[in-house]
């Protein structure tokens, strides 16, 4: 099955500050607005940080609970296509995802989620994080890392020479 | 204008009322935010001779104009109000997503007055504000509160200030926590929160915040959070501020002993370094910090396994190696208890280290103690002590005095080793060995502090010699003042002030491309003095004279060996005195140390200078 690139964080790197949520929200909404931001970051307190956005799943559980078909999913990318004039906020596509990565513009009344900046070179989360905890990957290149660290450091001595 | 709001809420707890005071862009551009319009606010709202603990005082808290923004460390609040350890203007900092919180919510500062007929907490819901009933938050530790306002809302976005048992039981220098690791810690705002009834502020603001140049912005902002990573920085984010104990050790400025040494023989066991390797978890960011400094700790086994809070060098120097402990894992637990009730570590260890000189002397017996034989070293008898301070209980009613009440209670020549300036403990460089911090210390308008002042730069970084002075230490801490203060006006957090190319120009070209409002390095440089004379004439009101600027005993009597010659150093008095001339000299004040009314006009405080009758 293939996984396609989503917003990857890593936790060790990650430092709670929350500069991706003021990246995120200025450059889909031209404010800082934590709230609008399709990334958001979970602190729980006092070591464990964490950002939370849209995994692009396969057959994703928000597109499946529209009950107005206003979302669907783009084959090539993945990415989750929100018709905003047939999403009336209704909500159940927030409560659907196991993640928690869909918000509500209170203003417009539609939902929204990250669609990977498609409109501009890079995501913005990934360029502002000072920590380089984020990444556009998919699951396959963070299971291919976690192998070639773990091997290496089994092998630390073979490794090294 | 962009980012301000131009809105300042005023609380009454008394009335149970509120409301809204308009500013315009002169005024914001005068007082921009931060220390400066928190000290302007205090001197409105709060009147001459106020009673620290009544209801008149009030409690004033200015955001940063970058709060909410990108703009790195830029997410900080200062509280001012009358302080009860100094009776003078008590200033606070604190990096937190409530400093973001006030800004989203719509005001650039909060002015809190009066007193609740019973424990209450605010809830500022954007424009609805809430009075509700704290009674099953009162006795809550700092932690469990914000998580049980949070839980009560049901909403994770809701940010809180808040006390803990210290600040309800008025411990002098209690302080205020926000998200959990984060303090405004010294001069006992807390303990002016607990005297009015008032549990926490929680703010949930909802707000979008706009900028007037994102583009720009956005790029100068990048740029400083990648210069965060580089070797400016470094110290702080790989060991934390705890990297100062061997460093200062090597220098001979270490407090050891209440003060009784500057290098501590253990030094390696409480070190940084140490830490790192025995107890670090994670490194961890403020709101919107790209440094992170705060480095988390735990206890894993022994006495004290479980205790896990996060340590900085001055905590460190206060409960650690002040009060002789070389057992880091008692340090840690120390500290633990005062982040959980709610003091301020620097002078909970400042006045135990006071109290163990006592017990060494015979002045205080194991039976005032209740049993405990505080000497130098015993970390359990520090634990048990911060629990009885918090709490009040036996000897801790005296201690949670704070070191000068408390010497001056007990007397019997305890004064001689109290180590406060204006009320207010020392912080954690000898000044024998820091002949400009010494100037600094004498002078500040809070007391002592290492940060309001940062004169210690000039000696620890070899600007100037440690262990003399000379009168061009006036100009020195001068420069260093309003160079801090421009910092805590413009609000960025110290650590990375190795960033700027020039403070005043890069702070310019920051505000505005947020606000809008133009301004020129040359006014940010004044902005600095501003503060500086702002919070002074607050200080001058109360009552405040030229002897106020004055160190302990001990500085003058007691020497501290140099590493370098091996020989014995004081702070000579008349040097201080001298110093102290040369820097009302650089100030622009008169020999009295008082503001003429050339340089209240000069700074565009007129009307100050008006009602102080200069």
């Amino acid at each position: 099955m293939e996984y396609y690139p989503h917003i990857v964080c890593d936790p060790d790197k990650c430092t709670g500050c929350r500069m991706c949520e003021l990246a995120c929200s200025m450059a889909k909404e031209g404010v800082f607005a934590p709230l609008l931001s399709r990334i958001r970051n979970v602190r729980i307190e006092p070591i464990v940080m964490m950002t939370i956005s849209c995994r692009l799943c396969q057959d994703p559980p928000c597109v499946i609970a529209c009950p107005r078909k206003a979302l669907s999913q783009s084959p090539e990318t993945g990415i989750i296509l929100v018709d905003e004039d047939l999403c009336d906020g209704c909500g159940w596509c927030i409560e659907a995802c196991p993640f928690g990565a869909i918000s509500l513009n209170p203003a417009t009344k539609v939902v929204v989620i990250c669609d990977l900046c498609q409109d501009l070179e890079e995501p913005q989360c990934v360029k502002y994080c000072p920590k380089e905890a984020l990444s556009l990957s998919t699951t396959e290149m963070v299971a291919q890392k976690a192998r070639k660290e773990a091997v290496t450091k089994l092998l630390q001595e073979l490794v090294a020479s | 204008m962009f980012a301000y709001t131009g809105r300042i809420l005023h609380i009454d707890l008394t009335n149970k009322t509120t409301s809204i005071q308009r500013v315009d862009e002169g005024f914001l551009k005068k007082y921009v935010g931060g220390v400066c319009l928190a000290a302007r606010l205090a001197y409105d709202n709060i009147p001459k001779g106020a009673d620290p603990f009544g209801p008149e005082n009030a409690l004033c808290f200015a955001t940063s104009a970058f709060a909410a923004t990108i703009v790195p460390v830029g997410n900080k609040y200062s509280v001012a109000a009358k302080s009860p350890l100094t009776g003078f203007l008590g200033d606070c900092l604190s990096t937190s997503y409530f400093a973001a919180a006030i800004r989203q919510a719509g005001y650039d500062g909060i002015v809190i007055k009066g007193k609740a007929d019973k424990p209450t907490y605010i809830f500022i819901d954007d424009d609805v504000i809430q009075f509700r009933d704290a009674s099953h938050l009162w006795g809550k530790e700092t932690w469990e509160t914000e998580e049980a306002i949070r839980a009560e809302m049901g909403d994770e976005t809701v940010r809180t200030c808040v006390i803990g048992p210290a600040g309800e039981n008025l411990v002098r220098f209690a302080n205020l926590t926000n998200d959990r690791g984060r303090q405004a810690g010294r001069t006992g705002m807390g303990a002016v929160m607990g005297s009015k009834l008032l549990k926490a502020v929680a703010i949930r603001g909802t707000k979008p915040v706009k900028v007037a140049d994102p583009d720009r912005l956005r790029t100068l902002a990048l740029d400083f959070a990648q210069r965060a990573q580089g070797p400016k920085t470094e110290k702080y984010r790989v060991l934390g501020t705890p990297a100062n104990v061997l460093a200062l050790n090597s220098k001979g400025i270490l407090p050891t002993r209440n003060f009784q040494q500057g290098t501590f023989e253990a030094a390696e066991k409480v070190s940084g370094e140490y830490m790192h390797e025995h107890h670090h978890e994670k490194t961890v960011a403020c709101a919107g910090c790209p440094i992170a400094c705060e480095q988390v700790v735990a206890v894993r086994e022994g006495p004290y396994a479980g205790a896990r809070t996060s340590v900085d060098y001055e905590s460190l120097y206060a409960l650690g190696t002040n009060c002789g402990i070389d057992y880091f894992p008692g340090i840690i637990k120390a500290i633990e208890l005062c982040d959980r009730y709610g003091m301020d570590t620097m002078s909970t260890g400042v006045t135990i280290a006071w109290a163990m000189e006592c017990f060494e002397r015979g002045i205080l017996t194991k039976e005032d103690f209740g049993g405990l034989e505080p000497y130098f070293g015993n970390h359990e008898a520090e634990v048990a002590l911060v629990e009885m301070i918090a709490k009040r209980e036996g000897i801790g009613d005296l201690l949670a005095e704070g070191v000068k009440r408390a010497s001056e209670k007990v007397g019997k020549g305890s004064e001689h080793f109290a180590m406060h300036v204006k009320g207010l403990e020392m912080a954690g460089y000898d000044l024998r060995g820091c002949q400009t911090f010494a100037l600094g210390a004498a002078v500040g308008t809070r007391g002592p502090c290492h940060n309001r002042s940062l004169a210690y730069e000039a000696d620890t970084h070899a600007e100037v010699p440690l262990f003399t002075c000379g009168p061009e230490r006036g100009q020195i801490a001068k420069d260093k003042e309003d160079f801090a203060a421009v910092l805590d006006v413009m609000m960025f957090c110290k650590f990375i002030r190795g960033c700027f190319t020039d403070l005043y120009a890069d702070s310019a070209k920051f505000y505005t491309l947020t606000t809008g409002i133009e301004m020129t390095a040359e006014e940010v440089r004044k902005l600095g003095e501003r503060a500086w004379n702002m919070k002074k004439a607050f200080n001058i009101r109360e009552g405040w004279t030229k002897e106020d600027d004055w160190l302990p005993p001990r500085c003058f009597k007691d020497p501290i060996v140099n590493p370098k010659d091996g020989k014995g150093y004081v702070v000579k008095p008349e040097d201080l005195r001298m110093m102290i001339d040369a820097y009302y000299k650089a100030r622009g004040w008169t020999e009295e140390g008082l503001i003429p009314k050339e340089k209240f006009i000069e700074l565009g405080l007129e009307d100050i200078a008006e009602e102080l009758g200069v």
